[in-house]
């Protein structure tokens, strides 16, 4: 059986606010393709963005796997997916 | 609004840091750090020539982020000065909306149809033929626009079989709807605020996010520090801008210090019945039709370059008009702050002297950055539910303010003309009811500058189908509860 990849988009309020609300949205569309092999999840805060004073600036945050992503956006969220393949 | 991404990202963080230096003790020893803090010695210069200009451009953000014109910054004068300024006044409401950063704004030549170099001065001339403006003229045997002429139609560019004529553009004022942007000597972006209708396309679609608004938010926290009854009267878009549910957003804004909470759907509901009725008596009247008249971008369109379609204007007050009254009759001594999806609310909000302050959603998700307030940990707020009915709830997205009116007419037929962003097209149309006095399509005109209503004005954060999707939700769950 393949391995199921797990996308994990953080909507907490900080990452909601720096753009995950809007790459949600993309990213459903985009990650389609690779059918029930890529499972995404909205997840509530990753507690990322609160760690130091500054961290939110880096935000919006996506788990891929074990993997963390900052200021994900589409394109490396899909560099990750394909490297793991 | 289609914003781009990382350039409305730099916008917030610099709002989040105004915020943080504010809760801070020492606001004005903090405020001066926070060019050096976000490009500190040695650090990756991620966009422009030098670390120096970096900062420069950043000072420049803070200075619109505490209200201030940038055009009459001397460059010397330190954030902390400012900081103070903004401190001690009072009652701060911006003579203009916007502001256009001069550092940051990289003098992007006019819009204009260039022929490049590549052009080969060939027989056929298929651009010429092309231009139905005799904008092209051939010397020399190359091609030659007239300026003067051309509309920038582009058929020539096209037309050319050696791709040798190109569009130069500066994108603030491709996408201004009214001709409102211009440069001046040094190429440097200036708003003529006489015909600006303040759609926030500017805003929006500068790369170099040099235009900015000019904010009332410290002004607000300064209020709340000071235990001001400062009460948040939240417009009907807000529904699915912040994730969790309506009801732990109230509550998530309450945690910011605001006394009370009121939705402006409120105020849509008294819109709603004033406007059926206004409807009702215009048509019987025999006027030919009329158009809604509550979207302030729209209002200054009419104001500033449609005033011969003022006449079919409701007169019908808007739905903030009225939340506003109902507000300082419940709260005498409160300051009102909308909490406004866009900046032509926020002018309205500037005009009204029942409203104190607007603050857009961007600035209050800022907020709640920095004051790490997470929506989805809020215990829901359920206090004093207004019974708004669904069609105020609906009446941000476009279409709603037609369905919602005519609702309530009855007994004569409202047939729907729903003019959602005004683009040039839109504006020529409505142009042409103005001067025929009549609308050809139906008598019941709903006009939204943004594109799908409210839900899209320049300062929302989630995309249009989410939000109509959660204001949806909002809609069944009241039904469930009434039924
Ligand atoms: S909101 Fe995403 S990590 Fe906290």
């Amino acid at each position: 059986m393949k391995k199921v990849i797990t996308v994990k988009i953080c909507l907490g309020t900080t990452c909601f606010v720096m753009g995950a609300a809007k790459l949600q949205e993309k990213l459903k569309s985009v990650l389609e393709k690779y059918g029930d092999s890529v499972d995404v999840k909205p997840v509530n805060c990753l507690n990322i963005c609160a760690n130091t004073d500054t961290q939110y600036a880096k935000a919006p945050y996506v788990m891929v796997d074990n993997d963390i992503i900052s200021e994900a956006t589409v394109e490396k969220i899909i560099n990750k997916i394909e490297k793991g393949y | 609004m289609k914003t781009l991404n990382q350039a409305s990202k730099l916008k917030k963080e610099v709002l989040i840091r105004l915020v943080q230096a504010f809760l801070t003790d020492n606001f004005e020893q903090k405020i001066n750090d926070i060019p050096f803090d976000m490009r500190p010695k040695g650090s990756e210069i991620p966009f422009r020539c030098c670390i120096y200009k970096e900062r420069e451009i950043i000072r420049e953000r803070v200075i619109a982020g505490l209200g201030f014109e940038v055009g009459q910054d001397d460059e010397k004068t330190l954030l902390s000065e400012y900081a103070k300024k903004t401190i001690e006044r009072e009652n701060f409401k911006p003579s203009t909306m916007m502001t256009v950063l001069d550092t940051a704004c990289t003098a992007c030549s006019h819009s204009k149809i260039v022929v490049t170099e590549l052009c080969k001065g060939c027989i056929a001339k298929a651009c010429q033929s092309a231009c139905k403006f005799n904008a092209i003229q051939i010397i020399d045997k190359k091609t030659v626009i007239d300026n003067s002429k051309c509309k920038k139609c582009k058929m020539c560019i096209s037309a050319c079989p050696y791709n040798a004529i190109a569009k130069i553009s500066a994108p603030c004022e491709d996408v201004c709807p009214v001709d409102a942007i211009g440069k001046d000597e040094k190429g440097i972006t200036k708003i003529n605020f006489d015909k600006c209708i303040l759609c926030g396309k500017c805003i929006a679609s500068c790369p170099f996010a040099a235009v900015h608004e000019r904010s009332q938010i410290i002004d607000i926290l300064k209020e709340i520090k000071n235990k001001k009854k400062v009460i948040a009267m939240v417009a009907p878009a807000i529904v699915g801008q912040f994730p969790g549910t309506f009801f732990q957003l109230k509550s998530a804004i309450k945690q910011i210090g605001f006394y009370d909470v009121v939705e402006v759907a409120q105020g849509a509901d008294v819109t709603i019945q004033n406007e059926a009725k206004e409807f009702e008596h215009k048509m019987n009247s025999g006027q030919p039709f009329m158009t809604s008249s509550c979207c302030a971008g729209y209002l200054r369109l009419v104001e500033n370059t449609l005033p011969d379609l003022k006449p079919f204007v409701s007169d019908t007050k808007t739905p903030l008009y009225y939340t506003a009254e109902i507000v300082k009759e419940k709260y005498p001594d409160c300051v009102a702050v909308f909490i406004s999806p866009c900046i032509s609310k926020k002018y309205e909000s500037c005009k009204n002297d029942k409203v104190n302050y607007a603050l857009n959603f961007e600035e209050l998700g800022a907020i709640f950055v920095a004051k790490q307030i997470d929506v989805l940990n809020c215990q829901p707020d359920t206090d004093n539910n207004e019974n708004i009915t669904p069609h105020a709830r609906k009446f941000p997205i476009a279409g709603g303010v037609f369905k919602a009116v005519s609702n309530s007419v009855k007994n004569i037929e409202a047939k729907p003309v729903i003019i959602n962003n005004l683009d040039k097209k839109n504006i020529a149309l409505l142009s042409s009811f103005a001067k025929n006095k009549k609308c050809p399509t139906g008598n019941l005109v709903e006009v939204m500058c943004c594109q799908g209503g409210c839900i899209n004005g320049n300062a929302t954060i989630s995309t249009t189908n989410s939000a109509i999707k959660k204001i949806e939700e909002l809609v069944s769950k009241d039904e469930s509860e009434n039924s």
